[in-house]
């Protein structure tokens, strides 16, 4: 195997994140270095989809150039070294989130996580229900539990589930700063409740929820708890046993890695005894014209051919992040919310989404023009070189209940410098004189 | 000018604050219970969120049904919003037929990704928005009143 290119420099993992690190692994990322539009690009959409480093390039090149081959099955060498580095990557990332090998599911994205997980619970709920599948089974007077803050991703699959088999959904109400109601939360986990599906870091104003304290309250009521772990895998330190939650589902590449490949995690015990979702080839042990019977989790639910090359280069993303160091990466993003927050809160006409600043948050920060619509504020940033997301980022609900359509929101992660949040914080600060809208004095 | 510029001229600007025709009233967003001589349409953009409600009114002339009113309600972009205000100063008066002529030829200039030079003497204003063919992604802005008022339209006609 080549050696996987590696020039961030050598670091105590125990000393913070410093500029000069951060420029050093800027050079890991090719895309960073071009000009966007006459300006250098300030990339602060990494909420959306990542950057890939030149090692998560490197590792799915490699593996189509010297082991492509189809894994678990064939007896020839390639065959064999394409498993294994496939089975190697599954390792790696589930040791990634504290869980074992086996817990781990390869699937598409996160959607495609959530979606396994809702269906395969639709799936226990229909038909004569084998006594290992009853917990995952839902009826008319069960309730399934989801947040107002969700991603459209962790909401639907639910309300089309409960319309399946007639289960109420309700969900936990947020506060006017965007972080949840927990007395409401105290109130709706009840024994009714048979799943509670919620974030951990909300995609839109960046509050970080109480996960082990939420999932000690809904396991408190018998609830199967579904964390959505796709802005917290790629930011913070993420053990899914400490954090106790029964499933968890994140993306690729939204962690330095490819698209097209992602993960569910879900207990073992849980994961055996769960009805599959998809079914076909390599999720099998006999089939009869019958009937089939099913191998254990994680190969139960990878039916087909998978994302093979994905997965490695999402190992070597993996690594590159632990190298780095996943509580260095925490604590410098979340330096940069808060540059972010404090910076437009300084600005007049913006209104800043989720806690003021001093209030920890994710390294985001979405907010609103007086006057301008997100989706000119996005333009505007386009033409200074700036990517940022605007609209309603999957999350209409949370819109509406903040009062609002659509927000710009800039997102950083471990490449991005405090000089991209000041560009950033520049540019939005000539928005309104840009489109003419009059700043309001304060009275 | 800057590219930036010519995607927002002075005029877009003006427009998008100016909202002619922007007077539907909340209880007539529904569209209930409208004349065969009224037509109304909802659009909207599930990328941004831009949305608009556009109604339109025909009488017959002499000559053939001519728009008489048109009257909308709507949130969103500049280039959205302008776009909607240009339309309502363009179309009343106009024969049915000039309308629809006059949205075909605004949909063929903002698919035109830049290459085609818009005809002031038929599209007045809306020519200054020519500029939003270089940005796909904003195609739909410009376009959003011009397909509510086509879908009012074909209510009537």
């Amino acid at each position: 195997m080549t050696v996987l290119s590696r020039q961030a420099g050598t670091h105590t993992l125990n000393e913070p994140l410093t500029d000069g690190e951060v420029l050093r692994i800027r050079n890991d990322f090719p895309i960073l270095d071009q000009d966007v539009n006459g300006h250098p690009l300030v990339y602060l959409d990494s909420g959306a989809t990542s950057q890939k480093p030149i090692s998560v390039m490197e590792a799915e090149q490699e593996f189509y150039e010297q082991r492509n081959s189809a894994v678990h099955r064939g007896a020839h060498t390639l065959a064999v070294a394409a498993t294994d580095v496939f089975e190697d990557a599954r390792a790696t990332v589930a040791a990634f989130i504290g869980a074992e090998g086996n817990e781990l599911v390869w699937t598409q994205n996160a959607t495609a996580g959530l979606n396994l997980i809702a269906y395969s619970f639709g799936n226990a709920s229909v038909g004569a229900i084998p006594e290992q599948e009853k917990k995952f089974a839902l009826t008319a007077g069960d309730e399934v539990l989801v947040t107002e803050m969700e991603h459209h991703a962790n909401l639907i699959p639910w309300q089309e589930l409960c319309r399946r088999t007639g289960a109420t959904l309700r969900f936990i109400p947020v506060h006017d700063d965007g972080t949840l109601d927990m007395e409401a939360a105290a109130t709706l986990l009840n024994e009714r409740t048979k799943v509670f599906a919620f974030t951990h870091v909300s995609n839109v104003t960046g509050v970080i929820n109480p996960v082990a304290e939420l999932t000690s309250m809904a396991h408190a009521v018998g609830a199967l708890v579904v964390l959505d772990a796709c802005q917290s895998a790629p930011h913070l330190p993420l053990d899914v046993k400490a954090l106790d939650v029964d499933f968890a589902v994140f993306s690729g590449h939204k962690m330095l890695g490819p698209t097209g490949i992602g993960g569910l995690y879900g207990r073992a015990e849980l994961l055996d005894a769960m009805p599959p979702f998809l079914t076909g080839g390599s999720m099998i042990t006999t089939v009869t014209m019958d009937q089939a019977q099913y191998l254990p989790a994680p190969q139960r639910f990878e039916a087909g051919t998978q994302s093979i090359s994905q997965a490695v280069a999402l190992a070597a993303a993996v690594n590159y992040l632990e190298e780095t160091g996943m509580a260095r990466i925490h604590d410098w993003e979340a330096a940069l919310g808060q540059r972010l927050v404090s910076g437009l809160e300084a600005i007049e006409g913006i209104r800043v989404l989720g806690p003021a600043s001093g209030i920890p948050r994710a390294g985001l920060a979405s907010f609103e023009v007086a006057g301008v619509h997100a989706h000119d504020v996005g333009q505007y940033l386009d033409a200074a070189g700036i990517a940022v997301r605007v609209g309603h980022h999957c999350a209409q609900p949370l819109h509406r209940r903040l009062g609002l359509s659509a927000s710009t929101r800039a997102s950083a992660y471990l490449y991005n410098t405090r000089a991209d949040v000041d560009a950033f914080l520049t540019a939005v600060a000539g928005v309104r004189g840009y489109f003419g809208v009059e700043v309001e004095t304060t009275p | 000018m800057s590219a930036l510029d010519s995607l927002y001229q002075q005029i877009i600007l003006e427009q998008s604050k100016a909202r002619h025709g922007a007077d539907l009233a909340n209880d007539q967003l529904q569209g209930q219970h409208l004349p065969p001589n009224v037509g109304q349409c909802h659009q909207l953009n599930p990328v941004c969120g831009d949305e608009i409600t556009l109604r339109l009114e025909t009488e017959d002339g002499g000559a053939g049904r001519t728009v008489s009113g048109i009257h909308w309600a709507g949130d969103g972009c500049a280039i959205s919003m302008a776009s909607a205000s240009i339309l309502s100063e363009l179309v009343v008066g106009l024969g049915v037929e000039e309308v629809t002529g006059l949205i075909g030829n605004f949909r063929t200039l903002m698919r035109s990704r830049g290459k085609l030079e818009a005809d002031e003497e038929i599209l007045g204003d809306a020519a200054a928005l020519s500029g939003v063919s270089k940005y796909p992604a904003r195609v739909k802005c410009a376009m959003l009143a011009w397909v509510a008022a086509e879908d009012a339209l074909n209510q009537i006609t």
